[in-house]
């Protein structure tokens, strides 16, 4: 019987495949390789490409992913699939809109939380939920 | 004869409302499976990193990454996670319970805060009260993108790894089931890891092309998944107190009518015997 390992992969929302297989190929930031039952532990960060997977029975399935990480462990190889395309760039353009909405928010904000204030609003609110339920049990 | 028309006038709104509860319970039945269902779907990742991770921690690198270190928290980060839309009885309320209160024992050993919110409920509700906020998102809709929250993740692991926060956490609901869901605060950064002592053997990755990038890459993308997953679960908890509240409703509009009914049919009869005796009356005189 012919040497084979277990791939997963799957990205932050979803499973995309998992199963045994006799060879992994994938696109390696340092370019494409090509994994083998009882590769050495690896790790590394994916370009975006086809992660190409070779079953047992010679046929080949692909997919796409737009990056992510490869861990290789001897039997077990695993495919982290980002679902955006990421960049250094790309990541700072979204936190700046992330802190600009915050400061959109914020036009005329108080400095500090007025911790009574606070407690006072929310054991408002509590009281009134609570109350509602008492009435809906006395219904 | 006038009250009984406005008992029935009144009768007539209660029920066009508790037609509209009873949709918006039925929406939410099918929006909580589906959520449930995302939620669900996020879990394999989680495991594969959370594994990734473990197995990192009992390799040897010769790189320690910050986020492993423990350091003392003079300031801290909170990412708080709650809904878009109300009407779902008191998820977010008892949500910001459970922060307010944290944050006010922080408050008096002298840690200060910086908020990061997800969702209006939560940005309306710190307007109002202050703060120091600085990353938000809102309205990310039913079927949440991680797309939409790395911006938001980074702002936070930005200010962690120039040590302007010393810890961070994140508040979200837990879904229990449909009928409870718990607020909880986790700790994301530094990450409380099991390193189990004896387990640890001496090997290390090969990383390509450096351990550094490797690592930090990693370490992102594990953060904002848990960061996801908390946005997904809350979806899900929101889902099923809406449907919890709106079916309360649909049942508090029901006794109502019955109520109402009650009154409206004595009015109606106590109008009807005194038309009676009225005209009785009138011919008694005759």
């Amino acid at each position: 019987m012919a040497m084979t390992l277990h791939v997963d992969i799957v990205s932050a929302e979803a499973e995309i495949f998992s199963g045994t297989v006799t060879m992994v190929f994938a696109p390696a930031e340092m370019g494409e390789v090509g994994i083998a039952p009882r590769h050495a532990p690896l790790l590394t960060r994916l370009k975006p490409g086809e992660v190409r997977v070779q079953q047992a029975d010679g046929s080949e399935q692909s997919f796409f992913i737009s990056g992510g990480m490869l861990e290789v462990q001897p039997h077990v190889v695993t495919v982290l699939a980002d679902t955006a395309i990421r960049a250094h760039d790309l990541d700072e353009a979204a936190a700046v809109q992330a802190k600009e909405r915050a400061e959109r928010m914020l036009a005329d904000k108080h400095a500090d939380i007025d911790y009574a204030k606070a407690q006072a609003e929310l054991a408002q609110s509590i009281a009134q939920l609570r109350a509602i339920q008492k009435l809906r049990h006395k219904r | 004869m006038s009250g009984a028309k406005e008992i029935r006038s009144k009768i007539a709104s209660i029920k066009s409302t508790q037609k509209i509860t009873k949709a918006m319970q039925m929406v939410a039945a099918s929006k909580m499976r589906r959520a449930q269902e995302r939620m669900h779907s996020t879990r394999p990742y989680a495991e594969k990193i959370q594994n990734v991770i473990s197995h990192l921690a009992r390799a040897h690198p010769e790189y320690h990454h910050p986020f492993l270190a423990e350091r003392e928290a003079r300031r801290v980060g909170v990412i708080i996670v709650s809904t878009d839309r109300g009407l779902c009885g008191g998820l977010n309320i008892n949500l910001f319970k459970q922060v307010i209160t944290t944050m006010k024992h922080w408050h008096t050993d002298g840690i200060e805060i910086d908020l990061t919110l997800i969702g209006s409920k939560s940005n309306a509700f710190f307007k109002r009260l202050g703060g120091n906020v600085v990353a938000t998102a809102v309205a990310l809709g039913d079927t949440p993108s991680i797309v939409e929250l790395i911006g938001t993740v980074k702002v936070m692991l930005d200010a962690y790894a120039e040590a302007r926060i010393d810890r961070l956490y994140v508040a979200c609901n837990t879904f229990i089931n449909t009928m409870s869901q718990q607020p909880v605060m986790k700790q994301l950064i530094p990450l409380q890891g099991s390193e189990d002592k004896e387990l640890e053997s001496h090997w290390d990755y090969i990383y390509e092309p450096d351990s550094k990038p490797v690592m930090d890459a990693l370490m992102i993308r594990y953060i904002e998944s848990l960061v996801y997953q908390a946005v997904v679960e809350n979806l899900a908890c929101e889902q099923a107190a809406r449907m919890v509240a709106m079916r309360s409703a649909t049942d508090n509009a029901g006794n109502l009518i019955e109520e109402l009914q009650l009154v409206y049919n004595k009015a109606r009869q106590a109008a009807i015997t005194q038309e009676i005796s009225e005209i009785v009356g009138g011919a008694a005189a005759v």
